[in-house]
């Protein structure tokens, strides 16, 4: 019992049991949207390992912070100073090494990750995006039509060269955890497979004027059948759908 | 050319000179008179030049914005001069008899003398943390505004154009006009009495640099007013083209951040000057407080870095005005070259807003738990760490950018091995609260409350440094979470630590400290209330900058904004606490805290010149629990500090119970006893 009331002792205890709570939370909660592109898994369990850690490393502060309130605290009238200790170089290279390594660590992993996820790979479609105030025009460059919407085929790899027409916009659709701006004079580009069926939203993420909150547009994954079809619509209709909306 | 027949040159010390005028005196001498009819004359200068010239070359003659761009910087120049700002350099220049000595502008006499320019350090000091304080008033409301729009999707209160220009002004002057002004405000009073100095080594451009404050707030502030256009509304961030092609609300952003940014930069320089060449014999580098090193790093930071945003501002100046098209594309411009040079300065700048409030952290850290600050060098070195690895991530405000790829992974290294001095610095202050006797009043809990919110904000970043991860969480709200977890977890609250802390100091009152620790609950709960949702709605997909969003957010924003409402009303009770105890509060002590730093060994409120005598420094800052250890050896003590010193303990309690006198110069102790 008198262990327990070792302030080191406690420390210890609290880190662990507020680390691990937190760290149910952070798993256990889908705060992320689901994943829709072969993006999303590579990031999630990035930002996973950076979330657990990082619930432990505040736990430590808020439990050493605690301790120290409840243990440390002044009693009334006590006019006393605390021990006059002014380091102790072994903690301090410690606390100096120690998230040097982690920091090494994730930079490495991250970088990993990045490698990952701007993979080229083979049979890759091409889409050029071009943003302009307020609106996103897709043109798929091997059928050769525009549309205002963006459709893609589920597990195809697509290669999007971004263009901005006015000013800075940015690609992103949240299910896809990829983003990227499109520049005014440069050709940037992005890459995403697609994994999952469905209906998102593209949206700039680059403030771009009076419409950005509503510069949005539609994106449905399907299959090659459903992709076909609306292909053949959307060239049928090249000049009411592509370049209005 | 400005009056030379100002009487500032004090007429009590030559008394036989002709009497001007009273109503002469007023019209012509420095002040806010004058400042208002030179202010009326430069923008009519203005006026006629762009006219005069617009003529001259058969352009169509009245044209609101290039008239409105040279009344800006014609109008705020006239309003210093007339206001006294370059009153003594202008008399000096044309050969007119100066007097060196003359401090009939020094101090603080009546509530008249802070509004005029006065040389004083402290009441410069006092001049820039109300002035921040009005704008941090200012720059919440337009925030309220914005969560109150924000509380239901849609459109409810204020339109697109409105929305936008809120959040830009609001940024702008939370940054320009609040955090960094205030930490500069802050230092300037207690800086010179820490080092021994009995002012700041310029204190005319001191005076200076805290008038062009104003002019760069209100020039912000009046951007709401241009017909049409409203207030600048493409971010604090200004980003090329957007910012080229705004409206006239624009410059005043374009030309507001030139002041602000000039303001900045002399008083870093005056701090620099101040804190090599005028320390008091024996403070050597190894025994100034962390806030002399936190405020010399921050320095260096300024006049390296600040330069890079006003040159950004000007060359978006020369686009929009003098069509130079060095960021547009189609005229052979580079887009992406304006963030490079935006984030050389605007990263820095966040350590800009940030060192100096770990300067005041450990200041109350090590006061308030008794204890010497741990590991006080590595403090220190590790604040060179942040001033040199600050440079070196700019990058990574530009994952998402489109700029050239190879630039982003060294810089996400660099950014995180930030986090190594941080941690640093984190460590040593829990390291110092452990076995101290801890005094848990409103300076030390909001510092305690910054060191856990602070750590939030740094976890958040180490995120948003992964760049598989920041290119998911780029542009935001996680990005709005993190910058407040840091500005306002982070400096906001060193900032309210740092007054609550040196409010005895600097008015001489005690604040009631029962509203003291209700602003701070209220104001730890608000925050959290507000901010930490929105990391949620980022990583869901919630962009930043958006007057209006998807159904999905709207249960997350509502609470946000009754989290914001909540925090404006504790920043009420931190008013009201501000203004009551200044004007009715208890008479301070000089220390009431005993602390041993230097400026708590003179009165509350300071004397005029700070030391009688200047002080003899002989050890460390933060010596408590070392019996006989002596900071400094002030006033008449010399003799008996070599008797006090052989009397632990007794010090401590004289010092407590002596220095009620209000003047704690002749206490006739060791200041530092204990």
């Amino acid at each position: 019992m008198s262990a327990l009331k070792n302030p080191y002792v406690q420390v210890g205890l609290w880190t662990v049991g507020i680390g691990a709570v937190l760290s149910v939370i952070v798993l256990s909660v889908p705060w992320l949207p689901e994943d829709a592109s072969t993006a999303g898994t590579p990031i999630d369990t990035l930002y996973n390992v950076l979330a657990v850690i990082s619930c432990f490393v505040f736990a430590l502060v808020v439990s050493i912070l605690m301790v120290s309130v409840v243990h440390f605290r002044r009693r009334h009238n006590d006019l006393s100073d605390g021990e006059p200790i002014h380091g102790n170089t072994t903690l301090e290279a410690i606390w100096t090494a120690i998230p040097a390594v982690l920091m090494v660590g994730a930079a490495v992993y991250s970088g990993l990750v990045l490698a990952d996820i701007e993979e080229t790979k083979a049979n890759t479609q091409e889409v050029t995006v071009t943003g302009q105030q307020f609106a996103w025009t897709f043109k798929y460059q091997s059928q050769n039509f525009k549309a205002g919407e963006l459709h893609l085929v589920n597990g195809t790899p697509y290669h999007f060269e971004l263009r901005a027409k006015d000013v800075i916009h940015s690609f992103w659709v949240p299910e896809f955890r990829m983003k990227k701006d499109a520049v005014p004079g440069l050709k940037t580009d992005i890459r995403v497979t697609p994994t999952r069926n469905g209906r998102y939203t593209l949206a700039c993420t680059e403030l771009c004027g009076l419409g950005h909150s509503t510069m949005r547009a539609p994106v449905v994954v399907e299959n090659q059948a459903a992709f076909d079809k609306w292909a053949a619509q959307a060239k049928k209709n090249q000049n009411l759908v592509g370049g209005t909306s | 050319m400005p009056p030379m027949t100002t009487v500032a040159a004090a007429p009590h010390h030559t008394p036989t000179k002709p009497k001007r005028s009273r109503a002469r005196r007023l019209l012509l001498g420095p002040g806010f008179v004058r400042a208002g009819w030179m202010t009326v004359l430069g923008a009519a200068f203005a006026f006629g030049l762009v006219v005069g010239l617009r003529a001259l070359q058969g352009f169509p003659v009245f044209k609101g914005s290039p008239i409105v761009t040279v009344i800006l910087i014609a109008a705020p120049l006239f309003f210093l001069v007339g206001i006294g700002g370059f009153d003594y350099w202008a008399k000096y220049i044309v050969g007119s008899p100066t007097e060196p000595e003359d401090h009939s502008s020094h101090g603080a006499h009546g509530w008249k003398d802070y509004f005029r320019v006065n040389t004083d350090h402290k009441v410069i000091g006092v001049q820039y943390t109300v002035t921040a304080l009005f704008f941090l008033l200012v720059g919440g409301a337009l925030a309220e505004v914005m969560r109150a729009e924000l509380a239901q999707p849609g459109q409810q209160i204020v339109d697109p154009n409105t929305y936008n220009g809120l959040f830009s002004v609001h940024a702008s002057l939370m940054i320009f006009l609040v955090i960094i002004p205030i930490f500069a405000g802050l230092a300037n009073y207690v800086l010179p009495l820490m080092i021994g100095a009995p002012d700041m080594a310029f204190p005319r451009l001191n005076a200076l640099s805290y008038w062009l404050l104003p002019v760069a707030g209100i020039m912000m502030m009046a951007s709401f007013l241009v017909p049409t256009s409203g207030a600048f509304n493409t971010g604090w961030t200004a980003y090329a083209p957007l910012s080229t092609h705004a409206p006239l609300g624009q410059q005043f952003f374009t030309l507001g951040v030139q002041f602000a940014g000039t303001s900045s930069i002399m008083t870093a320089l005056n701090f620099l000057v101040t804190i090599i060449t005028m320390r008091a014999p024996g403070m050597t580098f190894w025994r100034m407080p962390l806030l002399v090193w936190a405020n010399f790093t921050t320095s260096l930071l300024v006049v390296i870095a600040t330069p890079f945003i006003a040159g950004s501002q000007f060359l978006v100046l020369l686009d929009r005005s003098l069509h130079a098209d060095f960021f547009q594309a189609n005229a052979g411009g580079d887009v992406i070259s304006y963030q490079h040079i935006f984030w050389f300065y605007s990263h820095p700048a966040v350590y800009i807003m940030m060192l100096p409030g770990f300067g005041i952290i450990s200041e109350i850290i090590s006061t308030k738990s008794r204890k010497p600050i741990f590991g006080y060098r590595l403090m220190a070195l590790s604040l060179l760490a942040i001033l040199v690895l600050g440079f070196t991530v700019w990058a990574h405000h530009m994952f998402v950018s489109g700029m050239f790829t190879w630039l982003r992974v060294p810089m996400m290294i660099t950014t995180m091995l930030i986090a190594v001095p941080t941690g640093i610095k984190i460590f040593s202050w829990l390291a110092t609260l452990w076995k101290g006797v801890l005094d848990l009043t409103t300076p030390m809990l909001f510092a305690l409350g910054f060191i856990t919110m602070f750590t939030l904000g740094g976890i958040s970043g180490i995120m948003l440094a992964a760049i598989p991860v920041d290119i998911h969480f780029s542009d935001t709200y996680f990005v709005v979470a993190h910058i407040h977890y840091v500005l306002f977890g982070g400096s906001m609250f060193t900032i309210f630590a740092g007054i609550y802390y040196w409010y005895p100091k600097m008015t001489g009152r005690m604040y009631d400290e029962t509203l003291g620790k209700i602003h701070f609950w209220a104001t730890f709960i608000g925050f959290n209330i507000t901010f930490a949702p929105m990391h949620w709605v980022g990583l869901e997909g919630m962009p930043r900058r958006v007057a209006d969003y998807a159904d999905k957010f709207a249960t997350w924003n509502l609470i946000e904004s009754a989290g914001a409402f909540f925090l404006g009303a504790a920043t009420l009770v931190f008013i009201y606490n501000f203004v009551v105890s200044w004007a009715a509060g208890p008479r301070a002590p000089s220390n009431p805290w005993r602390a041993r730093t230097l400026e708590w060994q003179v009165s509350s409120p300071p004397p005029i010149f700070n030391f009688d005598e200047i002080p003899q420094v002989v050890g460390g800052p933060y010596e408590y629990g070392t019996p006989g250890a002596v900071h400094a050896v002030m006033n008449g003590d010399r003799a008996k500090v070599a008797v006090g010193a052989a009397a632990p303990g007794g010090g401590e309690a004289a010092a407590a119970g002596g220095n009620g006198n209000g003047h704690g110069n002749g206490n006739g102790h060791p200041p530092a006893g204990g």
